[in-house]
């Protein structure tokens, strides 16, 4: 009979590394970690920038510096990995996952395991996704292309640059290429507000006088080899451009950092219920998805803004598996999340209280703006915890920290509110 | 000296240069861009009509169902993917059931066969999507869809291998008529060829007038497109044409021979070259597609990639715009032969057109001018199989993978796509030599993240294995298209 492992643990980025440590530290004997790419890390690798583990750490690395710190956790209790290692499919036959696999040394595989942790992560909104219209040349990345051609490659993607979105990895990026001695003409924003952390649009923009158009949308885009320029719009309150607004702004680089989309074709194909408002699974407190033993944590299942976060609920997922192969998790549960139309969404959406040690954070987000207002929870009329806030932006996502005690002696609906102070 | 020289590598002429392969005939298929289908036959609607609506007293009519019906065996040969998904055409009343009968008859003069009038309930029972007030339609099964890129590279691949020369990058600028040749000047170099056929689609009238009288003019007229994400690719599962106006065949809805979903194209005239798709179309043709499939609607959110593609619309003296005809004949020019104005059903009549070209006009003038036909005693009519992994059983997967290592190695993940069948369509005859290149052959970049992932992968890919440096590789059109100028700032370890 083939070999069943315990865990596997299905991308090898900040979220596979840090559920596959804790998996094996919480008693789960056989980890195993796939990753598609050549390297252990993730999309680390290609964030030099420093800013991770504030949270973690307690100090500011770089991508590769945390990415590090866990890549040696995994080597130091003996976790394998496989490289290069594409899953095409993972299968719930009941008792066992079947996942399987390709790669160049060992072609096609098929690996069994007890339990399956999903952490694919996200990718980028394109071009085609947002539908600018124009031509299609060459010079049009998502930022996290160009981050890769920079970073990794050692190559230049142009020397004019506008970037629309406003997104972290835009900003980010807008100063990288300043650095590389490219001018970045413009950042556009279609929201009335940046989709960055306050302090990337501090230390990435500001600091390089790099204008932040917000409430201005590309709205075509010209050159039939290489982008020639961009005519940018502003929009009105429907975000729909307004006529005589038109600016043209030459440039060979357009960059999008236009939304991430967690990437869940393997979860879908296996049938996993996939939350509409997130785009990622639906979860428990421990990360366990709607087939059980099949967990997932990171960008699969939310977007993240810090990574941080990331290895946090990684950590439950991980400790989630463990229980799993060892009969301890329960499948009690014990009420379910939802919330008002003010806020985008709310992970987990289901708690089973006998999971849970002292309290659970829940993550959600406002979807506009909201000054002056509180997030309050509550079993039908009962109030039972708020979260304060000096200011809930849609580009920072909010942990709502409740106490198990708290929570307990309740059923049905945990419904999350945003209201005024 | 070449027998034949052929203006224009699209669809058109990559057939025809791969029906004159099957004679000794010294060929020269010629384009200006750095791929061969890279216009007309790159952005289209991708299919392949039944011929009901083709004037039967046309050109467009005598050879659409027979380019139709030949298009299975064809694509065999080529291995190109194609469905012969059906189609129907519907109808929202009594007066586009007339419409409906009418290209019926129309259709059985050309010879369409298997076509049938369906009622309601028929309909909805074929396609449970279809809008609620449609009340019939015109079905005929051997509709189609094809990869219409990937048909012009493997044509011009089994040219090629056939003994075509192919000369890419190479634009046309003067034509000198030498009564015992043609000397054609270009960019690059000077060709001396006995016949010319010059199939350069919009730029068919502009060649034209580089040795003739003009007698014909080209009008572009642009039609848009969405493609949506795999997701919903079996929201239909025919080709769904609204019935047709004076402006053409409407605004269709198909599955994709690769299981996207396609919606589009409108039409409106517009400059030479000008592909760029505009906001108010864009929008109309969601509207408009969503009247006869309704769920469309809930589904722009899956849209991957717009894009547009131009007609080239004959207007000849004795036509309008309208029911122009294909100008397919030897020009008043004697052994100069216009495949021009071919526009919609052009890609599904092209096996029957090009037939015709070869047997009816070029041959007859190689006999009239005493140029020798000689067959090609190795005419090869099949590619090499093309590879595609995804589609392959997980032991043949593994038995692959153990004799070629690369195709464990996934580059694309949207797709699926491995090196190895990357590294396969770079060093085919005709092979690819830039990003959209792979694009076009193999589908890496063609997904959901649109090359996102994959894109420095295939860049670093084509520039190992056609050992050119990184930054010498283009997206599309050599040195102008590039993606990478120059490395970055270098910090040199040994300071």
């Amino acid at each position: 009979m083939n070999k069943v492992y315990d865990t596997v643990v299905l991308g090898g980025g900040p979220a596979g590394l840090a559920a596959a440590v804790e998996a094996k530290k919480a008693g789960a004997q056989d980890v195993l970690i796939l990753e598609r790419d050549r390297e252990l890390g993730g999309i680390l690798n290609q964030c030099i920038h420093n800013g991770f583990g504030l949270h973690t750490f307690n100090e500011q690395l770089t991508g590769p510096e945390y990415a590090e710190r866990f890549i040696d956790m995994v080597k130091d209790l003996n976790i394998p990995y496989e490289l290069d290692t594409m899953v095409l499919d993972l299968e719930d036959k009941g008792e066992v996952k079947r996942i399987h696999t390709i790669n160049e040394e060992d072609g096609y595989n098929i690996i069994d395991t007890k339990s399956v942790i999903l952490t694919m992560g996200c990718r980028e909104r394109t071009s085609g996704a947002i539908g600018i219209p124009g031509y299609r040349p060459a010079g049009i990345f998502t930022a996290g292309t160009a981050q890769r051609y920079i970073n990794m490659e050692g190559y230049m993607a142009g020397k004019k640059v506008v970037i629309l979105g406003s997104g972290d990895i835009g900003l980010i990026m807008a100063r990288r290429m300043t650095l590389e001695g490219a001018e970045v003409e413009a950042v556009c924003e279609i929201m009335p507000y940046s989709n960055g952390l306050t302090r990337n649009i501090v230390q990435c923009l500001d600091d390089y006088d790099i204008p932040l158009k917000l409430s201005h949308t590309i709205t075509f885009i010209h050159g039939k080899d290489r982008i020639e320029g961009v005519t940018i719009q502003k929009v009105d309150e429907k975000l729909q451009p307004i006529a005589g607004t038109e600016e043209y702004i030459p440039c060979d680089t357009l960059l999008l950092s236009v939304g991430l989309i967690p990437e869940n074709e393997i979860s879908r194909k296996a049938g996993v219920e996939i939350d509409k408002r997130t785009n990622g699974p639906v979860v428990s407190e421990l990360r366990e998805t709607s087939i059980p033993g099949v967990f997932a944590a990171g960008n699969v299942v939310q977007v993240h803004d810090l990574v941080d976060f990331v290895s946090e609920e990684a950590g439950l997922a991980g400790k989630g598996a463990a229980k799993f192969i060892q009969n301890n998790l329960s499948d009690n549960i014990s009420f379910t999340t939802e919330t008002d139309n003010n806020l985008s969404y709310v992970i987990p959406q289901e708690i089973a209280l006998d999971n849970v040690e002292d309290a659970v954070t829940f993550y959600m987000r406002v979807r506009n703006v909201a000054e002056n207002k509180v997030i309050n929870a509550y079993f039908g009329d009962k109030k039972i915890a708020t979260k304060r806030g000096r200011k809930f932006v849609p580009a920072e996502m909010i942990n709502f920290k409740i106490p198990k005690s708290k929570l307990e002696g309740y059923e049905g609906k945990l419904r999350f509110v945003l209201e005024d102070k | 000296m070449f027998d034949i020289a052929i203006i224009g590598a699209g669809v058109a002429g990559s057939y025809i240069a791969r029906e004159c392969s099957r004679y000794q005939f010294k060929v020269a298929l010629i384009d200006g861009e750095s791929d061969v289908g890279n216009q007309i036959s790159m952005a289209n609607s991708a299919i392949v009509h039944a011929g009901f609506d083709a004037p039967s007293n046309k050109l467009k009519g005598k050879f659409n169902a027979a380019g139709c019906i030949m298009y299975g065996k064809v694509c065999e040969d080529l291995d190109v993917p194609f469905n012969r998904c059906g189609s129907l055409v519907v109808a929202h009343d009594e007066f586009e059931m007339l419409k409906l009968h009418e290209l019926y008859k129309n259709g059985l003069q050309n010879g369409v066969p298997g076509m049938q009038i369906l009622f309601q309930k028929e309909v909805h029972e074929m396609e449970e999507n279809l809008a609620d007030d449609i009340c019939g339609a015109l079905y005929a099964p051997d509709a189609g869809v094809v990869s219409p890129f990937e048909l012009v590279v493997k044509l011009a691949e089994n040219a090629v291998d056939n003994g075509v020369e192919l000369f890419l990058d190479t634009v046309i600028t003067d034509i000198e008529n030498k009564e015992d040749y043609f000397l054609l000047k270009s960019n690059n170099q000077e060709f001396k060829a006995k016949i010319v056929i010059n199939a350069a689609g919009i730029y068919a009238d502009d060649v034209y007038e580089m040795v003739g009288d003009p007698y014909f003019e080209l009008l572009a007229r642009k039609g848009q497109y969405f493609i949506f994400d795999k997701e919903v690719g079996d929201l239909v599962n025919t080709v769904i044409f609204p019935c047709p106006s004076e402006k053409g065949k409407g605004i269709l809805v198909a599955p994709t021979v690769h299981g996207n979903l396609l919606i589009g194209p409108d039409a409106n005239p517009t400059e030479k070259g000008d592909i760029s798709t505009t906001q108010n179309e864009l929008n109309n043709i969601k509207i408009t597609a969503a009247k006869n499939v309704p769920v469309i609607k809930e589904n722009f959110g899956k849209i991957i990639r717009n894009y547009a593609g131009t007609r080239n619309t004959p207007i000849k003296a004795e036509f309008t715009t309208t029911d122009g005809d294909f100008i397919i004949e030897e020009s008043p020019v004697k052994k100069f032969v216009n495949v021009a104005g071919y526009e919609s059903p052009g890609l599904t009549s092209i096996p029957a057109v090009s037939f015709y070209v070869l047997n009816e006009i070029i041959l007859p003038i190689c006999r009239r001018e005493n140029i020798e036909i000689k067959e090609n005693p190795n005419f090869n009519p099949k590619n090499k199989k093309h590879i595609y992994f995804n589609d392959l059983s997980s032991e043949e997967k593994q038995e692959l993978i153990k004799e070629n290592p690369k195709y464990g190695k996934v580059i694309c993940r949207c797709e699926t796509i491995t090196e190895g069948e990357i590294i396969d369509t770079i060093h085919r005859s005709a092979g690819a030599k830039s990003v959209k290149g792979v694009k076009k052959r193999c589908r890496a970049g063609m997904g959901r993240c649109q090359g996102g992932f994959c894109s420095p992968r295939v860049v670093e890919i084509l520039s190992r294995e056609l050992d050119i440096p990184m930054d010498e590789v283009s997206y599309d059109k050599k040195k102008k298209s590039y993606i990478l100028n120059g490395k970055t700032k270098v910090v040199d370890s040994n300071e």
